[in-house]
């Protein structure tokens, strides 16, 4: 079918471009430059030296180590998340009592309790557990806001293993565990690689609980370095964004070699 | 392939006369017991914990006391309490008109077919990977009053570009950020619900005679109804319970101008060591988010237990 050109979309896409490109656009050449240049030029000039200083500064640094502490920090969170999650993914799935159903239902709640909200109550339970200043007191609770939504996904990827292979392996002799490794879990393979990358994402970025349940340099992870940098007297521009550049280059990497997957992740939270 | 659908159906037929005996060999509750009791420790609990820490007089680091209704009855006297509500609403409602139609038309746009979108989509979809303190924090620099942009175009932006330093502006500041940070989010989603109108509908409606606009009013934003209802209760919660960016991008100022609800409870718990009041107005958020949250199980179907094989 003919379509006549759209002036609209032509129009506004090139403005939004420009809108979306300035911020890293700012940040990247800012890194790239001398703290004098970028304070006497302005964010947008293009410097008149380009240097890795701001790199080798940030590099020879505490934030290294806050990366490190936010990796393992969101590999935990994941494996802790998968761990709880999947079996309870199965018990829903393939149970039969209407606990489970009733289960379900109470967890898919907390899909609508914001994390914000509860970060006094968390703050005591974290204290009183004795978890404070830990990487627990980050990976728990943040595995457990994760496990509704990694039981909303997997289970409508459980759920479409139809009857009669599980009618197949019970034939056979196969035990519950058996059939949940040997067939549930390999046949959701995707949901769960989604949600993993999305748990991943998340935990990589979170702010709130790191900066409230912890406060000593071996925890810190690199939002809250980041955070830390704009508090000092005298902010360093050019280093903060070369922070910022290396803070999010492991992401980027991965938008663009698993776009697909890490899209499919997001709009998990759209429901279908 | 129809073949095998039906071989499996009736071998369906025949398994569910069998299942009774089966109900004895599925999985027991007791997989779900370690997820529910973590779950429940750190997501459900807290909610109730909130409450009785509500009613206690607490610092954080000494043990609470137990003070009855007195941080309740002190509700009128917290500080800001009003001017913050007022503001959270002024917010939200502008976060909603900026970020609706942006996420709407850059949904729609993306869900076209033509082959350059896809180029256009991984710059507009990157903030999505990006964390919020990072993004707040190089909108923050970019404002910045003597470094940033403004002081640079002070032509454009008017006087000593000082933007953050007025209420105004740095409200504008704020709906920015939403439009660059939270925005992809929403064209994500209304991307995927677009993708999936029947293009038989478009077809009709083409044969018809109807425009490019009249198509969008008649098919394309009734389609989407049910995704732009839950789009708007994200933006709700977002907006009743988020206050990172706040927090980073003008610190509640300038001179509490732009404390929102949440970001006073943050700094009365956090800040000033008043837990107990703080878990007062967390209480409120709660409640207003939960009202919320009865919506968004209502409409997106979160609640219901639906398998991809049903009818089959």
């Amino acid at each position: 079918m003919k379509q006549r050109p759209n002036v609209l979309a032509g129009a506004l896409t090139p403005i939004w471009l420009l809108f979306m490109i300035i911020p890293v656009y700012v940040v990247t050449i800012g890194s790239f430059a001398t703290p004098q240049s970028f304070r006497q030029g302005g964010p947008l000039s293009w410097p008149a030296v380009l240097t890795l200083d701001n790199y080798q500064t940030i590099l020879t640094g505490k934030f290294p180590g806050y990366m490190l502490n936010t990796l393992v920090i969101a590999l935990l969170t994941v494996g802790l998340n998968l761990l709880l999650a999947l079996p309870a993914t199965y018990a829903v799935v393939r149970g039969r009592s209407n606990g489970t159903r009733r289960i379900f239902r109470v967890i898919l709640l907390g899909l609508a309790i914001p994390s914000q909200t509860v970060l006094i109550p968390l703050f005591w339970i974290i204290r009183s557990l004795g978890l404070y200043d830990s990487i627990w007191a980050i990976v728990l609770p943040q595995a457990a806001f994760g496990v509704p939504m990694t039981v909303l996904i997997v289970s409508s990827g459980m759920r479409s293993i139809v009857n009669e292979l599980y009618d197949a392996m019970i034939v056979d002799g196969a035990s519950v565990t058996q059939r949940f490794f040997r067939l549930a879990l390999p046949l959701s393979k995707s949901p769960i690689a989604t949600v993993s990358i999305f748990h991943f994402l998340g935990a990589w970025n979170s702010f709130l609980f790191p900066l409230i349940f912890t406060h000593s340099p071996g925890t810190t992870v690199m939002t809250v370095g980041l955070y830390n940098f704009i508090g000092a007297y005298d902010v360093d521009y050019t280093a903060l964004f070369a922070a910022v550049i290396l803070s999010a280059t492991p992401l980027l990497l991965m938008y663009l070699f698993a776009r697909r997957w890490l899209l499919a992740g997001l709009m998990g939270m759209s429901g279908r | 392939m129809s073949n095998l659908v039906a071989a499996l159906t009736s071998a369906r037929k025949k398994a569910r006369a069998g299942r009774s005996r089966q109900a004895a060999l599925g999985p027991s509750v007791m997989w779900a017991l370690p997820a529910v009791v973590v779950y429940a420790l750190f997501a459900l609990i807290p909610i109730l914990v909130v409450v009785v820490i509500s009613f206690m007089d607490w610092d954080g680091v000494r043990p609470p006391k137990f003070v009855g209704l007195a941080n309740w009855a002190n509700l009128p006297n917290i500080a800001f309490l009003g001017g913050s509500v007022q503001i959270m609403l002024i917010l939200l409602v502008c976060s909603i008109l900026v970020q609706l139609p942006i996420g709407l038309l850059m949904g729609v746009w993306a869900a076209g077919p033509q082959r350059n979108r896809a180029v256009f989509c991984t710059i507009f979809f990157l903030p999505m990977v990006l964390s919020g303190v990072a993004i707040s924090i190089v909108w923050r620099q970019i404002m910045d009053a003597n470094f940033g942009i403004p002081g640079q175009f002070s032509a454009i932006f008017g006087g000593n570009g000082n933007v953050l330093g007025s209420m105004e502006g740095a409200i504008m500041v704020l709906l920015a950020i939403g439009a660059w940070g939270s925005a992809p989010f929403f064209g994500l989603i209304f991307q995927g619900a677009a993708k999936g109108i029947p293009q038989m509908l478009y077809d009709a409606a083409a044969i018809d005679g109807a425009g490019r606009f009249r198509r969008f009013f008649s098919i394309t934003l009734p389609q989407l109804k049910a995704t732009i209802v839950m789009a708007v209760i994200f933006m709700v919660v977002g907006g009743l319970t988020g206050f990172e960016t706040i927090m980073i991008v003008t610190e509640g100022g300038p001179a509490r101008k732009t404390l929102t609800t949440p970001l006073l409870m943050y700094y009365t718990a956090f800040r000033d060591y008043h837990l107990g009041t703080g878990s007062v107005i967390a209480v409120l958020l709660i409640l207003a988010a939960g009202g919320i949250a009865v919506l968004f199980a209502k409409y997106s179907g979160f609640d219901k237990m639906e398998s991809d094989l049903e009818g089959m």
